[in-house]
């Protein structure tokens, strides 16, 4: 392919705190992106009957896809507050820098609350359930 | 580049005149991507809220339960709406990130092939099966 102009890249950008804010919703986004397989899957599973579903059931309750399911979680926090983050910005609201660092550090913040607290009620409260 | 101006001098657009005529814009498709991204993010936050949040409260090892629950009023819906929403949205976002990091002659077409191939399986597969297990409970 002939090599085309492109715009200027991460490289030629002095290090910002916030770009791992913004590299962060991209590689949460792409997990769960992966996470779908396993909505859909469990669905699957659902449907397809109960000896289905309790094999589904014990696969997910491994140590291996809690953690997962844990880091799925976890990814879905951060996307959603920082996703908030974005449309605000859409819509015109938080550009200044101090703003934008201010609402990267509330996004932290609110996503490890949330993710505190459901993984709290998914995994602990209950037990031994997936 | 020509600004179309509307009265007192305002710009009312950046878009130019012919432009707009033929309906061109970045990559002929002008905000479309970017405005259904949005849209299906704001789709997917209070309906994925919703389905952690009735996870949080349901007996997630018991079959008869869960399929009770997914078939239940109105949830097939909410269901089907999270998950058309959720895989549109994840399609336009994977979409990007291939096109922004994968420069390949024919990694990148393949992979933009191969996502929107599995996105559009992944939501048909699961739409099915909340039909099925609605249409279970309701016969």
């Amino acid at each position: 392919m002939r090599s085309r102009p492109i715009s200027p890249h991460v490289s030629v950008y002095r290090f910002q705190y916030t770009m791992i804010g913004s590299f962060t919703h991209r590689v949460t986004g792409v997990a769960m992106s992966i996470g779908l397989l396993v909505l859909v899957g469990w669905l699957v599973a659902a449907a397809s009957g109960a000896e289905a579903y309790a094999a589904a059931v014990a696969l997910l309750s491994s140590v291996f896809f809690r953690i997962l399911l844990a880091g799925w979680l976890l990814a879905f926090c951060y996307h959603l507050f920082n996703g908030v983050r974005h449309l605000a910005w859409d819509l015109g609201f938080g550009y200044e820098k101090p703003e934008a660092r201010r609402s990267f550090r509330v996004t932290v913040v609110a996503a490890l609350v949330l993710f505190a607290v459901l993984a709290w009620l998914l995994f602990a409260a209950r037990g031994a359930a997936s | 580049m020509a600004a179309v101006c509307g009265t007192r001098g305002r710009i009312v657009s950046l878009r130019t005149p012919l432009g707009r005529f033929l309906g061109l814009g970045s990559a002929h498709e002008g905000a479309g991507h970017w405005t259904v991204q949005r849209m299906t993010a704001v789709a997917v936050m209070p309906l994925a809220i919703w389905l952690i949040v009735s996870l949080t409260a349901l007996p997630l090892a018991d079959h008869a339960a869960i399929e009770l629950w997914i078939g239940r009023g109105f949830n097939p819906v909410l269901l089907a709406a999270l998950l058309l929403a959720v895989s549109w949205h994840s399609h336009l976002g994977l979409q990007v990130v291939i096109e922004d990091y994968v420069h390949g002659r024919y990694a990148k077409p393949l992979l933009l092939l191969v996502a929107g191939f599995a996105h559009a399986l992944l939501a048909m597969a699961g739409v099915l099966a909340i039909v099925r297990i609605a249409v279970r409970s309701i016969g």
